[in-house]
């Protein structure tokens, strides 16, 4: 019987939760000192993956579904007509247990609607990662909700214990948090970000001078973004990120494209398809810029504002930009190689380090994994010397959408196939 | 040809090394004692395993390779590949060879070979440590045991026990190889290779109803019914959730057992 109750509200609650996309569990390096349980590496896990394909590596769930909220785009708005329900603190906590000790999870990643307040919501979340820390010795990974409104205080200790913490932006502009989210205003998340930023940075500082200061959140923080729910652009989505990731030091900004859940008029109707492919060009992108030099204004500009469907940032950035190719793949720069379409990060860096041995061909290439086939239209070889001949932008383009087996590939091409 | 027979262990095969060296053996086919007598041809040289040899060779290839490559060789003999004591071999001559580093010469067959199959082991090690499902036994007869059951295609066990020892600091656990038939057991204090013989009837029900831990059937359960929550039907892709859990991993995984085979 009560086993029943905690599998129906587990599944209440982890239904709830699955809008948020972050799934991470790396970055928090929490060691088992003194034989406790649990121990976070720099590597996230997933242990195991869905349906739809997306990881799972933590215990997702809100703390309940109840909410004073009524924002429009959330499956758990206090109009929506929903199953309620809500975990104990100690259900959360031999769930994570137990998840954890069969090593079903990295850890906890722990929501809540607000309910009463967002300080009486606060301090129930506060409570079950300071139980897991302080008496089950648990040294899991923690990702827990800052919840907008709560006082500083409490998201303060919320820190002390937890190894990220995240506060959802949601909307990506002002005016969309306005019509869809009115009890809430950008403010509110803003706020709490910046405070957490500056605690973050404050207990770094302490750390280098004192090694047993107190560790704060140290695998930073992160926020989400529904894209497709409103009508921005991916030139306002991308800015906004990249407010996030230089003026609040995040770790992460997190794209969800929306799923449609509800008839209200001012949102995209049931039915509708999940926006999956400009989310997916949206994180490389995101990808794009921390990983691989790019300025978002190389990927996105008022005169091109959204990101191409068809092609990935990368291969559109290079095609727009085909008088910086072909570059010679024996002598050019790797921050230049890292550019090149069909080229990952790891792959620039092998050839870098295998060009010492020998002047490289393109079945060099081939053989050390490189997608040559991609890269071929960018890359010209010395000695002998050759090169792609000239191909216009739309050629190239074509060539390389043929030899791609894309899935998405109907939803672009309903005319004939003419090659 | 030679058929170069040792005893199928890493210091066995280092040996091999010294010996082909010192003999100037070439051409050699390498062979694991129980299968040498499949090699009627040829000419036959037995290594007998010595520590002092080993360490000769890594010796010498610490002095011309970085840990890492050393690694490399090390994890390609766990990869089981087929000729991957060949790859081995072919590398560690190239090394011994030339009169600089060569680790890095990865448009070079010859070093791309054991880069490779060490990366594709260094995956799947990764990939057991999200994959091991642990089920807890009862504690009426001993105490309290986590175990789990894996058959990867890699030797990755060797690979993977200090994380889980780092992990599971406080929890007797057992991780089992059926594949190559011994196990890793943390006794609270230090890791231990097993070997459990287990019984043909593990699989019943029944007996793993008397083997189990009475809250581990409603863990398995929660864990399965929240696995089937968190999907989002909107976004189905099986094609992405195969390439990231091939299926050859679903036959461990509590959340894809038909429900008669979990516990």
């Amino acid at each position: 019987m009560v086993n029943d109750r905690v599998t129906q509200k587990l599944e209440i609650l982890a239904g709830a939760a699955k809008y948020d996309v972050s799934c991470s569990s790396g970055q928090g390096n929490r060691e088992n000192k003194n034989k406790g349980l649990g121990d976070s590496k720099a590597n996230g896990i997933c242990h195991s993956f869905t349906e739809d394909g997306r990881c799972v590596a933590l215990l997702k769930i809100l703390l309940t579904n109840h909410c004073i909220f009524d924002c429009a785009y959330c499956v758990s708005r206090k109009s929506n007509d929903v199953k309620r329900a809500a975990f104990t603190v100690d259900e959360v906590v031999d769930l994570t247990i137990s998840f954890y000790r069969r090593n079903y999870i990295e850890g906890l990643f722990l929501s809540s609607g607000i309910f009463y307040s967002p300080d009486y919501t606060m301090e129930r979340l506060v409570k079950i990662v300071k139980k897991l820390r302080k008496e089950q010795n648990f040294n899991g990974y923690i990702h827990l909700k800052a919840i907008p409104g709560a006082s500083e205080e409490l998201i303060k200790e919320a820190g002390l214990y937890a190894d990220r913490l995240s506060v959802n932006v949601e909307m990506p502009t002002e005016q969309s948090l306005k019509l869809l989210a009115p009890d809430k205003n950008h403010q509110d998340v803003i706020k709490p970000m910046e405070y957490l930023k500056n605690e973050i940075a404050g207990h770094k500082e302490e750390t280098k001078l004192n090694k047993r200061a107190p560790v704060f959140a140290p695998a930073g923080q992160s926020t989400q973004m529904v894209i497709g729910a409103t009508k921005e652009s991916d030139l306002e989505i991308l800015g906004m990120a990249d407010y996030f990731y230089q003026q609040m030091k995040l770790k992460r900004v997190y794209y969800s494209g929306y799923v449609p859940i509800s008839y209200d008029g001012r949102l995209p109707a049931i039915g509708t398809p999940v926006p999956m492919i400009r989310e997916n060009r949206l994180y490389q992108a995101d990808w794009l810029v921390r990983y691989y030099g790019f300025h978002v204004n190389e990927l996105v500009g008022f005169d091109q504002p959204n990101l191409e469907l068809d092609i990935d940032p990368k291969l559109s950035w290079a095609l727009r930009n085909l008088h910086q190719f072909p570059l010679d793949i024996n002598i050019a720069d790797i921050e230049l190689i890292n550019r090149v379409p069909g080229i990952g990060f790891l792959g620039a860096k092998k050839i870098v380090a295998a060009r010492k041995f020998k002047t490289l061909k393109p079945e060099d290439l081939k053989q050390m994994g490189i997608v040559y086939n991609r890269a071929k239209y960018f890359l010209s070889v010395s000695n002998p010397f050759s090169a792609h001949k000239d191909y216009t932008a739309i050629q190239i383009k074509e060539r390389i959408q043929n030899l791609q087996n894309s899935k998405y590939k109907s939803d672009f091409s309903p005319q004939l196939t003419l090659f | 040809m030679t058929s170069v027979v040792y005893d199928g262990t890493y210091e066995g095969w280092l040996t091999a090394v010294f010996d082909i060296y010192e003999y100037k053996l070439d051409d050699v086919v390498f062979a694991k004692g129980e299968q040498a007598a499949a090699f009627l041809f040829g000419t036959r040289h037995e290594v007998t395993t010595e520590d002092r040899k080993a360490k000769r060779v890594l010796k010498g290839l610490q002095q011309r390779l970085s840990s890492t490559a050393l690694k490399n060789i090390n994890l390609t003999f766990l990869s089981e590949i087929d000729y991957s004591e060949d790859i081995m071999l072919r590398f560690v001559r190239y090394a011994f060879s030339s009169g600089v580093n060569v680790e890095q010469d990865l448009a070079n067959r010859l070093v791309w070979e054991v880069w490779e199959a060490a990366r594709r082991v260094r995956k799947e090690a990764h990939r057991m440590e999200a994959f091991v499902r642990f089920k807890l036994t009862k504690d009426d007869l001993y105490d309290p045991l986590y175990y789990a059951v894996i058959e990867p295609q890699c030797d990755v066990l060797p690979l993977i026990s200090d994380h889980f020892k780092n992990r599971y600091a406080d929890q007797r656990w057992l991780i089992y190889d059926l594949k190559r038939k011994y196990g890793i057991y943390y006794d609270l204090e230090m890791l231990n290779t097993v070997e459990v013989q287990f019984s043909d009837k593990l699989g019943s029900a029944q007996i793993k109803a008397e083997l189990c831990d009475e809250r581990e059937e409603h863990f398995q359960n929660l864990w399965c019914r929240y696995f089937g929550a968190v999907n989002i039907e909107a976004r189905k892709n099986l094609r992405l959730q195969m390439k990231h859990m091939p299926k050859r991993y679903w036959k461990y995984l509590t959340e894809k057992m038909p429900d008669y085979h979990r516990s």
